[in-house]
């Protein structure tokens, strides 16, 4: 269970480093949550994400907006994912805890350490492969350089 | 008073603001400046909400430009700020965003304040074992961080260093002051906090809070998905002192409570660009006067937005000549429904470093900083609309822009 758990974390970074944004939300379920937000936040039960969804449509049409309307400047991540930390398992989803830590790279720019924190996820197996539920996505800073374009 | 504009004049035509001389973005003298005759000036500055300091004792640590501040309640009731920076040698005397205490004691030396920023103990006052200790003239109402006046207006505590600023009221005027109203007219809950780093002075952001038509041109989301219609109804106000704004937006359907964005949605001319999941734009017409948007500005760095059901304010501070941080407190009000607050959640999606229609301002401040960098005298053109100050029933003037310059030459005397 863990090496798959490494490797849905493993293709989960690739897709989105390698810029196939478009195959981000398959790897969630298709009621699902996904939330970017800080650990100030989460210590203090404040539920509001700078991303907020509840659908693997909304996260679909987040990806839509960012290669149709919204204007940033050329920019890629390196996702460095830990290792994942099984928390609990209800016999229907498993929790599990990773540490991240994501490199931004922007045109003309630095490698800049962009974000780190944690995920905090629900997964669970849909047709032979593992799918997100939930992936609460807790950046252990507070303040976001700039504009966060590309999901985490 | 000397002048701290030390490397150079400014040249800027006396009365003029449709141009702007882009060395105010850049030079680290013009900040200091800021903070003596701005900040520190005759200004109500926004500290936060009552609804973070509760409680006596509640406190939270903030900024007036570039000086840190101490925001508590005490157990009178009432809301007092204080320089966030020991009497003794200068160091923070708190070291947490948000608490409780009884007291405030700096970690140096131990020097103690009360909950209104008085000096109320100093380590070793009497000496060790008879020695040392402070001179007998030493007298310790005479030592303190420096106090701010402070006041409240709709929940929101705003603070000043100057004897001369006039009550809050008359600083917002009456049609702003409704305006703010409007919104936070009823007891709110913060349900969330970000910090937004800008590669960008803080008046490029003040700019773009006050920029009434960048937003169809900047943003595209809602064009792009067909949500909004350029043609909807709108307006800027903008204050005697060209300082403060609010522009609104109305809803170009009425449909009683329940507006129409989702339908509007759906009717999108490019079919292959909708948005799948519309529960986010359901929106609602809570306040029940049609406006969807309304961004109101308090100079110098408060802002209050209402987008759809996306309540917010933001504070400006600026951290450099060149970088400020932008810090956002997401709203929702103490008696929202379950529904209610799911669905400003949601739309938090829009707003925001990450917001489908506000994550560019996060960066086009940064490409002018760029932009400008060997632009040594040249100035920035603000003519849409004309050249005055006025409010206007559009949306596509710098009207409002202009108005911030306008109130930022007066106490800069520039």
């Amino acid at each position: 269970m863990n090496l798959d758990l490494i490797a849905l974390n493993a293709e989960y970074a690739a897709a989105i480093d390698d810029g196939r944004l478009e195959d981000w939300p398959a790897f969630f379920t298709e009621r699902c949550f996904y939330r970017i937000t800080t650990a100030q936040n989460h210590a203090q039960g404040l539920p509001a994400g700078l991303v907020y969804a509840d659908s693997r449509q909304m996260l679909a049409d987040r990806i839509l907006s960012l290669r149709k309307a919204n204007v940033y400047e050329r920019q890629t991540y390196r996702h460095l994912v830990g290792l994942p930390l099984v928390r609990g398992d209800d016999g229907e989803a498993l929790r599990v805890e990773t540490g991240f830590a994501v490199l931004r790279i922007v045109r003309g720019g630095a490698t800049d350490v962009f974000a780190s924190g944690r995920y905090f996820d629900e997964v669970v197996r849909e047709g032979g492969t593992l799918k997100l539920r939930k992936r609460d996505v807790v950046c252990d800073s507070s303040r976001i350089d700039t504009l966060l374009a590309i999901p985490l | 008073m000397t002048s701290p504009i030390t490397e150079q004049p400014i040249h800027w035509a006396p009365g003029t603001y449709s141009r702007v001389p882009y060395q105010v973005f850049q030079r680290g003298d013009v900040l200091a400046m800021e903070q003596q005759r701005v900040f520190e000036g005759p200004v109500w500055n926004f500290l936060g909400l009552e609804a973070e300091v509760p409680n006596a004792g509640d406190f939270k640590t903030t900024f007036v430009g570039r000086m840190p501040v101490v925001v508590t309640r005490d157990e009178d009731g009432e809301v007092y700020a204080f320089e966030n920076r020991c009497a003794h040698r200068g160091a923070l005397i708190c070291l947490d965003d948000f608490g409780n205490a009884p007291e405030h004691t700096c970690v140096y030396h131990a020097w103690r304040y009360d909950l209104q920023g008085n000096l109320r103990g100093v380590a070793f006052e009497k000496g060790v074992q008879g020695k040392g200790g402070m001179p007998d003239g030493f007298c310790k109402e005479e030592h303190g961080p420096r106090k701010l006046r402070t006041t409240t207006f709709c929940g929101l505590v705003f603070g000043s260093l100057h004897d001369d600023v006039p009550p809050i009221e008359e600083f917002l005027g009456d049609e702003v002051a409704a305006r703010l109203e409007r919104v936070l007219g009823r007891p709110v809950e913060v349900i969330g906090r970000f910090t937004q780093g800008l590669p960008n002075n803080w008046k490029l952001y003040c700019e773009n809070v006050r920029d009434t038509y960048h937003a169809s041109l900047l943003h595209t989301f809602f064009t792009t998905f067909g949500i909004t219609r350029l043609t909807q109804e709108g307006g800027v106000f903008i204050s005697e002192d060209g300082g403060h704004h609010a522009s609104a937006t109305y809803s170009k359907v009425r449909e009683g409570a329940e507006t129409a964005y989702a339908q509007q949605a759906i009717r999108a001319e490019n079919q292959e660009l909708n948005i799948g999941d519309l529960s986010m734009l359901k929106s609602v017409d809570e306040i029940g006067d049609g406006i969807v948007l309304q961004i109101l500005s308090v100079f110098p760095g408060f802002v209050l937005q209402q987008i759809h059901n996306c309540i917010a304010v933001r504070q400006v501070v600026p951290t450099g000549a060149d970088t400020t941080d932008l810090h956002w407190t997401y709203l929702g009000y103490a008696d929202d429904t379950a529904e209610l607050r799911e669905l400003r959640l949601k739309q938090s999606n829009l707003v925001g470093p990450a917001g489908f229609v506000s994550m560019e301002d996060g960066a086009v401040g940064g490409f002018v900083q760029r932009g400008i960098r060997a632009a040594g005298g040249e100035e920035a053109v603000l003519e849409l609309g004309g050249h005055d100050t006025q409010s206007q029933d559009f949306r596509a003037t710098e009207s409002s822009i202009r108005g911030f310059w306008r109130a930022y030459r007066t106490h800069m005397g520039l």
